[in-house]
């Protein structure tokens, strides 16, 4: 059958999850698997628009919305290998296969993002140090180049590692295979153990002696001084059966909870460092209290997943997020100027966590390499921009990088420096896509292979 | 009426509405089988639900417009997958009545697709089920059916067309314990509907699956998804000709 006809809608003021910046676009939405096929002059796949910045925007271009191509295709119960297309959401993946003992092998803080935009991104979760990031568990996808032409990408070819991190500008991801993880509950094990100051922090954080599957460390940006750097460190295992208690049935099976919707766009100013800073207080002492306990995996991975829309709570303004990583050598002199920075610009965060990353993988556009990453939201404010320049300045003068799936502002002199593989990655699109049909609002902003 | 896992065969399952129906109905344990035209996409419908649920799911070719192929139809799919305890209609064909209007071959298309298929395939399946004597038959209609729009009548009177027929269904096979729910979903953010703006109270497909499959298991005759439309479409159909027929709904 030929594809069928697509109708156009258009989407005016659209963003991404930090609603910072807005873009008016137009939009199809194949509802077949033949319909996953490049439009127009211009086009970009568009999974659950996660992304914070603009990498899911596309002004005056088409943006393919995966969302309604999201078949599991095969699943092999004894491997836990899983075939889906790129519309799958890891909610979907966990609410199938948890049950079945199979648990997804990186996620980032949200379980409502699509495979094809982990891919997109190639996300890390609080695994990284240990497991890579989430292309490491994809033995191959299959992905719509710019002529309409599907075809496979193994590990080794060139169109695998330009997709994994290459912000969907290589084509749309149509299929992925997975490898799952296996688990014997949907509980974890997790403890959390507090910090005083910033050694102390990256010292849990780095000593195999305080070591987990999963780490990470929550920091109170407020605090300065001998406090720099204080937070709590969470260090969390898949809990195995005998860990759980046997009141719980069916120790496979999470208890469904209703998302809250969050109610409406805060004004501006409710987030200011006087509120922050009570929110932290309150959430420190909550999380502080008890070192070690067992709870299921929603609220150990997807704690903001339970305020549907909470990303409005930052008002109308919206809110920017700021992720870098340095490499081990100089991360603790660089995270160092850059919470100090904070603290005394009092330009506070809401949430800032950091975490270690292990190895680099091999995306020639893929964010994670080895050291420490740190990432921050901050509410829109005058002279944020500014702000975050000078934060670049001490990101670079460090050796690191930011992360494109949460930018929506850097320069493209900071995404060159950071990005060596990036004339590699641009000879490559050239090759594949000659006229440039992928694109996105990122790419113009940053002079990605433009 | 609670649901017994017996095999349902959904008629047009690669509707986006039909398919999250049959996710609904797959979560509570039915076996199903996918009767449609495209065939690739009801392998990939089938393997789907088959992986999240865990349940047994078989396709069909079925074209709605081939009406001398029903019985036949029906008769090899009993044999083969039956006896089903329920079936779902869900095909249909919104169309352009502009072009309708203008262009005698899509208003036809329209009126046959929406309600000519749709009675000629229930012709053979309420005789089977009436012999039988049990089963549940659902059928999507529309709030379009209720009342003649100057917008989209053409659309309308096939729907309206399918839910009087309905009507008199449901009481004949009332009478062999057959049950018959028609669905009437104001609009449904589907294929059907993309793109066109300003559609009021528009509906999600997952939340209408969930709602039809609740709405079968309490009994129920006539389905309003979302609610209101129940009420919208009351004072809608309380208007005068009169005053009606000078609006430009
Ligand atoms: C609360 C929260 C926490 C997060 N935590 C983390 C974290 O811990 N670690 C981390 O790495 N990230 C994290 N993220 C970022 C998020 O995981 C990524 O932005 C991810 O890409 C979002 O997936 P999506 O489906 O929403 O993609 P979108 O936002 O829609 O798109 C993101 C990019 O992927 C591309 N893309 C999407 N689908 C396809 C496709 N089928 N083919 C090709 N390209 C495609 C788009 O073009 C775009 O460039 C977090 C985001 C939120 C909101
Ligand atoms: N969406 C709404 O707003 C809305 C509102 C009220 C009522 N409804 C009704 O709900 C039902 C489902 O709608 P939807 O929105 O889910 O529509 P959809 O996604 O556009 O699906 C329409 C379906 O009809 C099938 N079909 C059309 N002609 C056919 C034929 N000759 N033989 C077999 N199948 C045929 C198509 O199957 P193929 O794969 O073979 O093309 C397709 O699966 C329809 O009856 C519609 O009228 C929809």
């Amino acid at each position: 059958m030929l594809p069928e006809k697509q109708a156009v809608k258009d989407l005016a003021a659209l963003g991404g999850w930090g609603r910072y910046p807005l873009a008016d676009t137009r939009a199809v939405r194949p509802e077949r698997a033949r319909g996953l096929t490049p439009v127009g002059e211009h086009c970009l796949a568009r999974g659950l628009g996660r992304a914070y910045g603009d990498a899911a925007l596309l002004s005056g271009g088409t943006l393919v919305l995966t969302e309604r191509l999201n078949r599991f295709l095969a699943f092999d119960p004894e491997s836990g290998v899983v075939r889906a297309e790129a519309g799958v959401t890891l909610k979907d993946l966990l609410e199938a296969l948890v049950p079945r003992g199979w648990f997804v092998p990186v996620t980032p803080g949200t379980k409502n993002c699509t495979l094809g935009g982990c891919l997109a991104a190639d996300v890390h979760g609080k695994n990284h140090h240990r497991e890579g990031t989430f292309s490491n568990h994809v033995p191959e996808f299959e992905i719509v180049l710019a002529d309409g032409s599907r075809q496979t990408a193994r590990r080794g070819d060139d169109l695998f590692w330009a997709t994994a991190g290459g912000m969907g500008l290589t084509g749309l991801a149509s299929e992925l295979t997975l490898q799952m993880t296996p688990v014997e509950t949907a509980f974890m094990r997790v403890r959390h153990t507090r910090s005083k100051d910033l050694d102390r922090t990256i010292e849990l954080l780095t000593d195999p002696g305080h070591d987990a599957r999963y780490t990470v460390a929550w920091i109170d940006c407020l605090a300065g001084g001998r406090n720099l750097g204080r937070g709590i460190f969470m260090a969390g295992e898949h809990a195995l059966r005998s860990e759980v208690s046997l009141r719980v049935a069916n120790p496979l099976s999470v208890p469904f909870r209703r998302q809250k919707p969050f109610p409406m766009d805060l004004p501006g100013w409710a987030l200011n460092p006087t509120t922050i800073k009570a929110f932290n207080l309150v959430y420190d002492w909550a999380k502080g209290r008890r070192t070690e306990f067992v709870c299921d995996y929603d609220q150990f991975f997807y704690p903001l997943d339970g305020i549907q829309g909470w990303n409005r709570m930052y008002g109308k303004r919206g809110f920017l997020q700021y992720q870098y990583v340095l490499p081990t050598a100089t991360a603790r002199e660089g995270t160092r100027l850059v919470l100090e920075r904070l603290s005394q610009a009092k330009k506070a965060s809401f949430l800032a966590v950091l975490k270690r990353f292990g190895p680099q993988g091999e995306g020639w556009l893929s964010f994670p390499t080895e050291g420490l990453t740190l990432a921050l939201d901050i509410p829109f404010s005058d002279g944020l921009l500014t702000f975050l320049d000078e934060l670049d300045d001490i990101v670079l003068s460090h050796g690191g990088r930011l992360y494109m799936a949460k930018d929506a502002r850097m320069k493209p002199a900071v995404l060159r420096s950071g990005y060596p593989r990036l004339g590699d990655f641009c000879e490559f699109k050239k090759s594949i896509d000659p006229e440039g049909r992928f694109d996105s609002d990122m790419a113009r902003r940053l002079g990605l292979c433009h | 009426m609670p649901l017994s896992p017996g095999p349902v065969l959904v008629l047009g399952a690669t509707s986006a509405i039909a398919r999250s129906v049959a996710l609904a109905l797959a979560a509570k344990g039915c076996s199903l089988v996918l009767a449609g035209r495209d065939e690739p996409e009801l392998e990939r419908i089938k393997s789907d639900l088959e992986i999240r649920c865990g349940v047994s799911v078989s396709h069909l070719v079925f074209d709605a417009e081939d009406e001398t192929s029903h019985k036949a139809f029906w008769a090899q799919a009993e044999v083969d997958h039956g006896p089903f305890k329920g079936v779902v209609l869900a095909f249909g064909y919104l169309g352009d009545q502009q072009r309708a209007q203008e262009d005698w071959g899509e208003a036809r298309s329209v009126l046959e697709r929406n309600f000519v298929s749709a009675a000629s395939i229930l012709h053979v399946v309420a005789q089977s089920m009436e012999t039988r004597g049990e089963g549940w038959i659902v059928v999507l209609s529309s709030v379009a059916g209720d009342r003649g729009r100057m917008s989209n009548y053409v659309y309308g009177s096939a729907k309206g067309g399918l839910t009087i027929f309905l009507q008199g269904l449901r009481s004949r096979l009332q009478k062999a314990g057959v049950h018959v729910m028609t669905v009437k979903p104001g609009p449904v953010d589907t294929a059907m509907t993309f793109g066109m703006d300003r559609l009021p109270l528009l509906a999600d497909p997952q939340t209408v699956g969930k709602a039809i499959v609740a709405g079968l298991a309490q009994g129920k005759d006539v389905l309003y998804v979302p609610t209101p439309w129940r009420l919208i479409m009351f004072v809608l159909r309380s208007v005068p000709e009169k005053i009606f027929k000078k609006t430009s709904l």
